[in-house]
């Protein structure tokens, strides 16, 4: 276990460098210049110009300006926001409790929807409760989620009146009753994939030998479908919850933008929209950071769960 | 005998399309996908003709309601909603069209390369694929996207590299695999060239994985589309696109509701279609599959 734990996490190293580079020069490929276009339009001061490049160390070579930013990163450094001149890792470290209290509500919604239909939905096979949990996956799976968060918006805020539909809360603060429909916009679309995985999981589980041991002692089927189907279906699922994590930080930055949610989703949007490049590089860097580590947990937990790993193979 | 074994046709039963298209159409789902699909298709095609008013025509009917002059009503600037929603289509399909054949092919090629030579090729390929493959594709997209601007271009260029990395693991898989089998062994025992190894062995295995990503691919490309244009980082006003249109209508929710309404639904039809067609694809070419 130990050992496996050790070669994946050593795995992960060229995948961050790999991350770091790819961060560090998306930005440089900007056409024109970083400075053009935060002078706007005040450029065309020759002296303001080089203060300003001197400034942000972009007068160095290159390779110097990637070994200094690299440098800083091994730190924890992240840079400063060119706009609020804050350093990024505090900012991100003020928004993230927001963005990870959503993706995690998500995940719960989720799970509480996709596990029990996933399993009934086997259990099932071909009858009508099958064929509408799976037509709505599938809608689920098309439907984009910010749109799935506009009709709940329009539904629960504006006609009905029900539910806040900006912000997370008066004065910065985070209310459940801000949370419920991010939560469930964000959630509905995992639960669409996690639901499919389950049903998949669970027919090829069900087809197993150990299956007819387990009814022909003479269990009942609930203790059949409970214990040894559901326990061993969800070793895979739990993939799919490593992978979907992806979904989920991605799906946070479009769903926080359509509930103005104060997490890393809308900074990263207005980073884009005024060219704060330290915050997008930053965030992004930070979010793909995230990202690697979670599988790197989810694999480990997939070792564990799953003795046959466990050996070493 | 090995001379037989080379020139005989590749194991895969080239099986004709008309046989895969009946497969598709015995099947209701899948019929009802390739019915969504060619609907679409056609809309984006003939949008010109089939759409009753200019897209980016204003009037002063603002927000109208369905009925009326405007058949399916109209946005916040007066312009009709069934001619945007038609161009959106377009604008839509040919995006997605663009980036998952570039990046089809980007990655066929980049897998054939890294599965069937090997090597330092298949030590650099793959590790830089797992990379990309490592970033979230919205978050990637974003990246890209932020770094150059906005627009058309731009957006292309950022999702087909989101999309290299699953087209060159598949084929990279199938590369591998095929390319250790005793008849592509004997091809290159008698001399058969790389070239012709590839087109007529290694590739001809790999088509039904590559359509089936190919399907699926479209349907997620039309989604990320339109996410990047709702961010406003997609396709430009004044030309219409769902994600777009999804934005502007939001802001206007409390006084119509159709302006959020019909490209929501065309975006969530289209992706269906696709992701129908996907489903029943993957059946059809691999049986093992069936009913999951």
């Amino acid at each position: 276990m130990l050992r496996i734990a050790l070669i994946r996490l050593a795995s992960v190293v060229p995948v961050l460098f790999g991350i770091s580079v790819i961060s560090f020069f998306v930005i440089r490929m900007i056409p024109g210049d970083v400075i053009s276009s935060i002078m706007g339009q005040d450029f065309g001061d020759p002296q303001v110009e080089a203060a300003m490049r001197r400034y942000f160390g972009l007068d160095m070579p290159i390779h110097e300006q990637f070994l200094n930013w690299f440098g800083g990163l091994l730190q924890g450094d992240l840079g400063t926001s060119m706009r609020t001149s804050r350093p990024v890792l505090a900012e991100i470290a003020e928004r993230f409790p927001a963005t990870l209290l959503l993706a995690v509500s998500a995940l719960v919604v989720s799970v509480v929807i996709s596990i029990p239909f996933g399993v009934l939905s086997a259990t099932r096979r071909n009858g009508f409760l099958d064929a509408a949990s799976r037509l709505v996956s599938l809608i689920g799976l098309s439907l984009p989620n910010f749109w799935l968060g506009i009709l709940l918006v329009y539904v629960f805020s504006v006609t009905l009146g029900w539910l806040p539909s900006q912000g997370s809360g008066p004065g910065g603060t985070i209310g459940l009753a801000y949370l419920v429909l991010p939560a469930v916009t964000l959630g509905a679309s995992l639960a669409a994939i996690s639901m499919r995985m389950t049903r998949s999981s669970m027919l090829e589980v069900l087809n197993q030998d150990y299956m007819r041991t387990a009814r022909a002692k003479g269990l009942s089927e609930r203790v059949v479908v409970a214990r040894h189907a559901l326990r061993n279906s969800l070793i895979p699922v739990v993939t799919v919850w490593g992978i979907q994590a992806g979904a989920l930080l991605g799906g946070t930055v479009v769903v926080e933008q359509v509930f103005s949610w104060p997490g890393l989703g809308t900074m990263v949007i207005r980073g884009i929209s005024q060219r704060d490049y330290p915050v997008v590089q930053g965030t992004l860097l930070f979010l793909a950071l995230f990202y690697v580590v979670v599988n790197l947990f989810v694999d480990l937990v997939y070792v564990y769960l799953d003795p046959r790993l466990r050996s070493g193979h | 005998m090995v001379t037989d074994l080379a020139s005989a046709p590749p194991p895969v039963a080239r099986r004709g399309g008309g046989n895969l298209l009946r497969a598709i159409l015995r099947d209701r789902i899948g019929a009802a996908g390739l019915v969504i699909v060619a609907v679409m298709t056609l809309a984006a095609v003939f949008a010109p003709l089939l759409a009753p008013y200019d897209p980016t025509a204003m009037s002063a009917q603002r927000l109208a309601g369905p009925g009326g002059t405007f058949p399916l009503g109209a946005d916040e600037a007066g312009r009709d909603l069934l001619s945007r929603a038609l161009y959106g289509a377009r604008t839509s399909l040919t995006v997605s069209l663009i980036v998952v054949t570039c990046a089809g092919v980007i990655g066929v090629a980049l897998g054939l390369l890294a599965g069937y030579y090997r090597g330092v090729l298949d030590g650099v390929i793959t590790p830089a694929m797992d990379v990309i493959f490592s970033f979230p594709t919205l978050l990637l997209a974003l990246a890209v996207v932020a770094a150059r601007g906005p627009g058309t271009e731009n957006l292309i260029m950022a999702l087909v590299i989101v999309f290299i990395p699953s087209f060159a693991r598949i084929v990279r898989g199938t590369a591998l695999s095929v390319s250790k089998e005793p008849y592509v062994e004997s091809a290159q025992a008698v001399g058969l060239s790389n070239t012709r190894i590839i087109t007529r062995y290694v590739l001809p295995n790999s088509v039904a994985p590559i359509a089936v990503q190919f399907t699926t691919s479209l349907a997620y490309a039309i989604l990320i589309e339109a996410s990047l244009g709702y961010l406003g980082l997609g396709v430009q006003p004044p030309q219409p696109s769902w994600g777009s249109m999804l934005s502007s209508g939001k802001s206007f929710m409390e006084l119509s509701a159709w302006p959020s309404v019909v490209p929501g639904v065309c975006i969530m039809i289209t992706v269906l279609g696709f992701n129908l067609l996907g489903d029943t694809l993957r059946d059809a070419l691999d049986p093992r599959l069936r009913g999951r």
